[in-house]
């Protein structure tokens, strides 16, 4: 199911395997390759997948910068070390999943871990597969 | 067996999803322009906050209740319901897409332990999305649909309730009054208590086939399926409905596109005949088509469309739904098992609601031809008529929350 579709990413990486020249058609043509779609390298359970959007510097060390997209997979159960998605008193934070110590922990020294049972409301949202960063102005978003 | 699934305050729960803050708190939601009330969290109408009431009236109520108050945002709602129905497609192979947050599942020939089964489909849901669901399982849809209401009810239910001993219910149903029963409306409802029958255990014990001479067909098979006796498939029921889809699994698998188009273009006919029949307009259609689950690599799509004028013209639904196919649905490569169109924003034919800056019928098929350029300039799902439209729309429902699954400015913003 729909997340927003990235088809726009099928025509940059799309290629074909059979050339356009004139002639009578080759027998390769059958078989159409379907191209490259990030949708597919990206996200597994489309339906339970959310795209989020980073704010801030805790997360600096696991590669993850302030303005990020965030791929969410909700339906993954969490391990030991995944990046999650909590939310915590309210708020959505992204942080390491330590489970043997029920922290979450930054990838930042200035920010302390948060111990889990401290948070007065805490529940995991999902699971952060990957992010995605721009490094080009004037790109789309 | 069948299986109902219908999501908690499906409004307010989908403003609840991206939003931890509000959970747990009473919320509601307005109609169109703001005018009304239309839905409510738990938490709001245990205040005795009424439905269907005029906002301005119940403002300052809402203020010192601290109750917090959105405008509809049918593209989170078209988009969140999208994504409960594909994953309920996990749980059987036929399943019918009811109403925006109502779903039928056939349990034929499938031998489980039916409450553990009940209780996956939450836990699932409510995993994979966020929604919180009831589920009621039962032999008939009449069946199905009031065990849902039980399962929400009762807290020692826990959002499950399966009513398969009939018999051992009739406790309970000599408690839920006749018109909480599906397709018993507030006219027969009227006339059943004229004639003392009051709960729905007074209306099972009638004979169907008197009923049938006495009141109507429906009357009657309702009284069948409260007996456990199927009257209604899926695709069938006996009342019109809130929202209208119409989706069905195909033969055959369909592998291109205009055949896509061509079978989404007679799911949108039949769904804008339903329309018409109950003298309706549409402003928001979704459209949808998936490999289904039972597949090596499942693939699913969804699209939502906002018209900028409400229709009821077959011609431009018909059309806006093999656009979405085309340009946002369409994947070379899959093998499409199922699609469908559906319905999801109505409002009666009259009153229509105009303000100053609603274009008029006459110029519907010419910002027909906007919306359509503007999915083929996006790919995007949601699209607006036109930019000048889409402030008009703003401007009356200045509650919105942000349309986080929809739009790239309006994505959740998580803290790092």
């Amino acid at each position: 199911m729909k997340l927003i579709p990235l088809s726009y990413s099928d025509s940059v990486l799309r290629f074909f395997s059979s050339s356009v020249a004139a002639g009578f058609p080759s027998p390769a043509d059958d078989y159409v390759e379907k191209g490259l779609s990030l949708d597919e390298l990206l996200i597994q359970h489309p339906s339970a997948t959310y795209l989020v959007r980073a704010e801030g510097d805790s997360m600096l060390g696991s590669g993850i910068f302030s303005n990020d997209i965030l791929i969410v997979d909700r339906s993954l159960t969490p391990k030991n070390r995944d990046i999650v998605i909590a939310a915590i008193d309210g708020e959505l934070t992204c942080k390491y999943l330590n489970l043997y110590l029920r922290q979450l922990v930054s990838a930042n020294p200035k920010y302390p871990p948060i111990a889990i049972s401290d948070a007065a409301d805490f529940i995991i949202e999902g699971v952060v597969t990957s992010s995605i960063r721009f490094h080009r102005s004037g790109l789309p978003l | 067996m069948f299986a109902l699934i219908d999501c908690n305050s499906f409004f307010a729960s989908c403003e609840q999803v991206f939003r931890p803050d509000l959970r747990g708190l009473p919320v509601v939601i307005l109609s169109n322009n703001d005018g009304c009330i239309v839905a409510r969290s738990m938490e709001a109408k245990a205040l005795g906050i009424p439905d269907l009431e005029p906002y301005f009236k119940l403002k300052s109520q809402l203020e010192k209740n601290g109750v917090h108050v959105f405008s509809s945002n049918y593209e989170l709602y078209g988009d969140l319901s999208n994504r409960v129905m594909t994953t309920l497609e996990k749980f059987s192979p036929d399943i019918e897409i009811y109403s925006i947050d109502e779903c039928f599942l056939s349990l034929k020939g499938m031998n489980m332990d039916l409450p553990k089964y009940g209780h996956l489909i939450r836990k699932t849901v409510m995993k994979n999305t966020g929604m919180p669901v009831g589920v009621g399982i039962a032999p008939t849809k009449t069946l199905a649909k009031l065990a849902s209401r039980i399962a929400k009810d009762s807290a020692k239910c826990e959002y499950v309730c399966v009513l398969n001993d009939i018999k051992s219910w009739h406790a309970v149903f000599r408690k839920i009054p006749v018109n909480k029963v599906w397709g018993i409306g507030r006219r027969i409802t009227k006339r059943l208590s004229d004639n003392q029958i009051y709960s729905v255990y007074d209306l099972m014990k009638q004979d169907s086939r008197q009923m049938k001479k006495s009141y109507n067909v429906n009357v009657a098979r309702t009284i069948d399926e409260l007996n456990g006796i199927e009257c209604y498939g899926l695709e069938q029921a006996p009342e019109p409905k809130k929202q209208i889809f119409s989706t069905r699994s195909f033969g055959q698998k369909i592998i291109n596109c205009s055949e896509l188009e061509q079978s989404v273009s007679q799911y949108a006919t039949r769904a804008c005949v339903k329309l018409r029949q109950q003298k309706h307009l549409v402003k928001t259609i979704t459209v949808f088509a998936s490999s289904g689950h039972f597949v090596e690599h499942p693939y699913s799509r969804s699209a939502v469309i906002k018209l900028s004028t409400p229709t009821n013209d077959s011609r431009q639904i018909i059309s806006v739904a093999r656009q979405a196919i085309r340009n946002v649905i369409f994947r070379q490569g899959v093998r499409f098992a199922r699609a469908g169109v559906g319905l999801i924003e109505l409002q009666p034919e009259k009153p229509e609601q105009l303000d100053a800056f609603s274009p008029t019928q006459t110029i519907k098929s010419k910002e027909l031809m906007v919306v359509m350029d503007e999915i083929n300039k996006r790919h995007c799902p949601i699209v607006f008529a036109s930019q000048g439209l889409d402030q008009n729309w703003k401007m009356n429902r200045n509650l919105k929350s942000p349309s986080y699954t929809t739009r790239w400015e309006d994505l959740p913003r998580v803290r790092t």
